[in-house]
């Protein structure tokens, strides 16, 4: 997805081009515009740091902070990530963002024999607290924030963290971890889903209202717009769908009688960036200006802080191509460029190999110098939202503003996001215009370079001339012999009487939370915990969508 | 009616994604293409084990198997698959794989037995114009 349909004249003049999300971008743009979106400089905009904080939700902006930079890491056994992640650390990154693989995503340890084949290949592997023990070893959790890629068992990694942390000496108190813990949007893409959408989301609601209290600096969601746009959504239904789920577990926590000044700073959004650069910057300053709108309209915000939009902005894998991936480095210098203007806080990058595996070292470190390039060298530390005020740049931003809310009230219409996700309405949706797309590719309604335009196959760095990462077929084996020997070794009653704990806070309406922590704690494995979950809960019944 | 007088019956496939990965945007869109182009397809849906699979084509009476695998686990699977495959005898159905594909597995694919390899980008003409080809004819 991403790029506009430009419709041409004669000798290859843009006569028309239509924005994804539907808008129109108009030659030229002037003040009579502004006029007539009836643009309101304190309404609309106001300073960097002042409500509604379209200029972004610090005065200095970048200025006082730079964005973090945490690439997606992590594959194979916790040792070769820890190697990965300190290799990073050592380079200059200044966040973590830690890759799981499927089995582990799916509750499964690696000895289960559905996980075969999968040990380590698209993140790294755990089975029990030892495989966190040795991911972190020598990591300063008190300095450096961990984003978790994990969903359906966020819940169990949130405890692994706060346990880890413990043992290496940090109070839960200073540690920052930010697990996805996103389930709806599994359901809609990525599909990592175990359990059905009302457990799924007490789960969720069970880590948001344990952090309120034992990590506090931890962020407990991160709504993940980012997928549903690679599965075939425009950047409007983007936010939009995002906004929507953020409010389904925002409506967990409330109904157990908490007020969103006390908890709703622990949700943040992780956006996609990939395809036209102003619908992008648009995007993210609507975005933040309709977050702050919906915490104190909608759910009665006072704290500022309350109504910050937070979150990463990066990625951009849907944008990328196997055809000529070295050109994929070029592209995401452009994405990290939406994030800066976009007033991104964290950026991950997707790297040039990634159309294929998971990155080497070294397409890793071009994405961390490509971020590290902007802030250093060109100048994205200058000033505070250097687009503000554009005739253009405002008009868009209005019209994404507008676009965003009607998708909003389409999902309020088919009863809220739990609803509109249970019955496939919005996966119906998204997979149609995913074939669209691609369809749209075909025709050349839309032009993606390397693909339907500039072809040349053996021209730039096809594949078999860029070098790859090499799954090594002994993840499994050494995976699986550490789990066999962390089994060995623990206390199989203690394990036991706290699986059978866990099972009763599970069937009751207690927070799981401190049950887990006391699970994990005994070494009990990712697998066995889920297995009481699923016990208790049963699992998702996917909506059939053809 | 095709010329032997017998009435066509539109091809029938079995669209699966096996094992554990769940990004099936690929399996969508080429879900949609092949019903585009005529055919009748049923999606298993996310996380189906191979005898899941293998049975929902049985049930189905299905002429063609797809399967979308982006986890780079392709090897393996396919390779249980096609075993199972022959154990029941489904000597006619058609096996077609896409996904994230690297292009030196793809003879590795066509020696497990697999017919069809379509690594993502694969145009959809492409991929409806040799299911037509070579489906079983009903």
């Amino acid at each position: 997805m991403g790029v506009a349909k430009y419709n041409k004249g004669e000798k290859d003049a843009v006569e028309e081009v239509i924005l994804q999300s539907g808008m129109r971008i108009k030659p030229v743009y002037t003040p009579q515009d502004l006029e007539e979106i009836g643009f309101d400089y304190a309404q609309d905009l106001a300073d960097p740091g002042i409500y509604p904080f379209t200029r972004g939700i610090h005065k200095l902006g970048y200025r006082s902070r730079a964005w973090t930079t945490r690439q997606y890491t992590g594959f194979g056994t916790p040792k070769e990530t820890n190697e990965r992640f300190k290799l990073m650390i050592s380079q200059g990154q200044t966040g973590l963002n830690v890759a799981f693989d499927l089995p582990t995503q799916m509750g499964l340890d690696s000895d289960d024999p559905l996980a075969e084949g999968e040990v380590g290949r698209v993140g790294m592997a755990v089975d029990t607290l030892r495989d966190f023990e040795i991911a972190f070893a020598d990591i300063q959790l008190d300095r450096i924030g961990s984003g978790l890629t994990i969903n359906a068992v966020a819940s169990i990694m949130l405890a692994m963290y706060q346990a880890v942390a413990e043992k290496f000496g940090y109070s839960p108190k200073v540690i920052s971890a930010t697990p996805q813990n996103d389930i709806l949007k599994e359901m809609i893409g990525r599909g990592m889903w175990i359990f059905p959408v009302d457990p799924a989301v007490r789960l969720i609601g069970d880590t948001m209202e344990y952090s309120i209290t034992t990590m506090p600096r931890t962020n407990p969601v991160s709504v993940c717009g980012y997928h549903i746009r690679e599965s075939g959504a425009t950047p409007a239904q983007e936010i939009a769908y995002g906004f929507q789920i953020a409010n389904s577990y925002i409506e967990e926590v409330v109904k157990r009688g908490y007020h969103i000044d006390q908890f709703a700073r622990g949700i943040t959004f992780n956006f996609n960036i990939f395809g036209n650069l102003w619908e992008q910057v648009a995007k993210f300053r609507a975005a933040r200006k309709l977050w702050a709108k919906i915490l104190k309209e909608r759910w009665g915000a006072k704290d500022n802080r309350t109504m910050f939009l937070r979150g990463l902005f990066g990625g951009g894998g849907s944008g990328l191509t196997k055809e000529q991936p070295i050109i994929n480095a070029v592209r995401s210098a452009y994405y990290a460029l939406a994030a800066a203007l976009g007033g991104a806080q964290t950026t991950a990058l997707c790297s040039y190999d990634e159309a294929y595996t998971i990155p080497t070292p070294y397409s890793a470190l071009i994405s961390l110098r490509t971020c590290q390039l902007l802030m250093d060298e060109v100048g994205l530390r200058d000033t505070v939202d250097p687009l503000a005020g554009s005739y253009f740049i405002e008009t868009l931003t209005k019209q994404m503003e507008d676009r965003i809310l009607e998708e909003i009230e389409e999902v309020d219409r088919v009863g809220g996001m739990k609803d509109a996700v249970a019955t496939g309405y919005v996966q119906r949706k998204v997979a149609r215009q995913a074939y669209e797309w691609h369809r749209g590719l075909e025709t050349g309604e839309y032009v993606k370079i390397g693909i339907n335009k500039y072809t040349d196959p053996g021209a730039l760095g096809s594949e078999g001339k860029v070098e790859l990462h090499e799954y090594d077929s002994r993840t499994a084996e050494e995976q699986i012999q550490t789990l066999n020997e962390v089994k060995r070794t623990r206390n199989g009653r203690e394990v036991a009487m706290r699986l059978r704990e866990l099972e009763g806070a599970a069937r009751s309406s207690k927070n799981v939370m401190p049950y887990l922590l006391e699970a994990v704690k005994a070494y009990a494995t990712v697998g066995e915990m889920t297995e009481v979950f699923k016990e208790v809960y049963g699992k998702f019944q996917e909506p059939s969508i053809f | 009616m095709d010329k032997e007088g017998a009435v066509k019956r539109r091809i029938k496939v079995l669209m699966a994604k096996p094992g554990l990965d769940g990004h099936d945007r690929g399996a969508k869109v080429v879900a949609h293409a092949l019903r585009d182009a005529g055919m009748e397809v049923v999606y298993t849906g996310l996380h189906q084990t191979i005898d899941q699979i293998i049975n929902a084509a049985i049930q189905e009476d299905a002429d063609v198997l797809g399967l979308s695998i982006m986890s780079g686990a392709h090897l393996p699977i396919c390779e249980k698959i096609m075993k199972r495959v022959r154990e029941e005898g489904m000597d006619d159905i058609l096996v077609v794989v896409g996904g994230v594909i690297p292009t030196k597995d793809i003879p590795k694919l066509k020696e497990l037995g697999v017919d069809g390899v379509f690594p993502g980008g694969t145009p959809f003409p492409e991929i409806t114009t040799f299911i037509k080809e070579n489906a079983r004819k009903g």
